[in-house]
């Protein structure tokens, strides 16, 4: 093999470039989102449920909030009875928002981690969080 | 085992029975969650105002209408004519009534400020040139805007033919007092245009439009279509005008300009 030396020097610097993200990320990556429900509103629930049951909403909540926005403004129907029979104003301002009045610590945890960019905040105003 | 096939066929007929109706029992136990109208919810068959601009004690009232809709919906205070964005507002009386302007008319009507706000048309403009029909007429004759579908085109803009509609040339946030802002209404983003919308956030939960109810009966808010109604009173017994009625748009908004107040007055 003519340059074999050089050759393999080459290889080597190259394949150590493109690993170099991995290699770099090894470790941080895989730590799971914690979104938190540490706020006032949900300590003082008895029943510590949203609208629906937690596994519901973690894959369906975007799905629902799409039907429900479609519900009120292009039907001007305003409440949801949940499955579980109690009735809920359809309002991600005023309903979903003043439970999960965290969003830096719950919306933003997983969204952040899976690169999803939702654009609900670009009119929706979300509450004042206290650091 | 050896089966016939008429034995066969017997339990292949009983089992599709049962199964068909096992799964009708069990769908029809399992609840599912529904979409409501709210009961404080007012009906109306088609929602319209009256607006009798002499009621008005004086023009810091009138222009007060403006501020208490504008503060409610978080509309951006926006200095730059070219930028503005305004839901009720006033023009003088020639501006909003061109084709009643005339030399001889009453000197105070050339300078008389005018409430003016979406019309919310019988048969709306804006709605028909909607490419992605983010404004929509509802049922009850509300022209409404579905921010999340406005792509910012601004064919209603150029269809309204009363200038009721505003883009949002530029972020709207900054252009909002801070510490008058609502919590409990969205804002706007930029790109979107927006209007009146007849407060249709109070009427499903069974108030009137802020301005009728802040306006000490200068504006009254009503059912059109109810023989009834308060509204359909004050049309029977006084004359009123419309916003360009010659364009067929059929505006349910109405003005009592210059009633006997002014008569009286001799102004």
């Amino acid at each position: 093999m003519y340059n074999g030396g050089k050759i393999l020097l080459g290889l080597i610097i190259f394949i150590g470039l493109m690993a170099s993200p991995f290699i770099f990320g090894l470790g941080k990556g895989d730590a799971k989102p914690t979104p938190s429900i540490d706020t006032p509103e949900i300590k003082a629930m008895a029943k510590k449920q949203c609208v629906e049951p937690k596994e519901v909403m973690k894959t369906e909540h975007m799905k629902m909030l799409n039907d429900w926005r479609d519900s009120v403004v292009r039907d001007g129907k305003r409440l949801y009875k949940a499955t579980d029979g109690k009735e809920y104003n359809m309002s991600l301002q005023n309903t979903c928002m003043k439970c999960h009045s965290n969003k830096t610590k719950f919306c933003d945890k997983c969204h952040t981690y899976v690169g999803a960019q939702p654009y609900c905040w670009d009119c929706h105003l979300t509450p004042k969080e206290g650091v | 085992m050896k089966i016939e096939r008429r034995e066969f066929l017997k339990l292949a007929g009983l089992s599709a029975i049962f199964g068909l109706g096992g799964t009708a029992i069990a769908g029809g136990a399992k609840q599912i969650a529904e979409y409501k109208n709210d009961p404080k919810e007012l009906k109306g068959k088609r929602w319209g105002l009256v607006i009798d601009m002499d009621k008005f004690a004086s023009d810091a009232d009138v222009q007060k209408m403006s501020e208490i809709c504008h503060t409610i919906h978080n509309v951006p205070t926006i200095a730059n004519p070219m930028r503005e964005v305004k839901w009720i507002w006033t023009e003088q009386f020639p501006n909003v009534f061109p084709e009643l302007e005339d030399k001889f008319l009453a000197e105070h009507y050339h300078h008389k400020p005018v409430l003016t706000l979406c019309n919310h048309c019988e048969n709306p403009p804006c709605v028909r040139v909607c490419p992605t029909k983010a404004t929509f007429k509802r049922a009850d004759g509300i022209v409404m805007m579905d921010m999340h579908r406005c792509i910012g085109c601004r064919f209603c803009m150029a269809g309204c033919p009363y200038g009721a509609r505003s883009l949002n040339w530029i972020d709207p946030r900054p252009f909002l007092d801070p510490k008058k802002i609502n919590p409990e209404f969205p804002t706007r983003m930029k790109g979107v245009v927006e209007k009146c919308t007849l407060c249709y956030e109070r009427i499903a939960v069974g108030q009137p439009p802020a301005c009728a109810e802040a306006s000490n009966g200068a504006i009254v808010f009503g059912d059109l279509e109810d023989p009834k109604s308060e509204i359909r009173k004050i049309l029977a017994t006084h004359y009123t005008i419309r916003r360009k009625p010659e364009l067929g748009t059929r505006p349910s908004v109405y003005y009592v300009i210059g009633g006997n107040k002014d008569a009286r007055k001799g102004a």
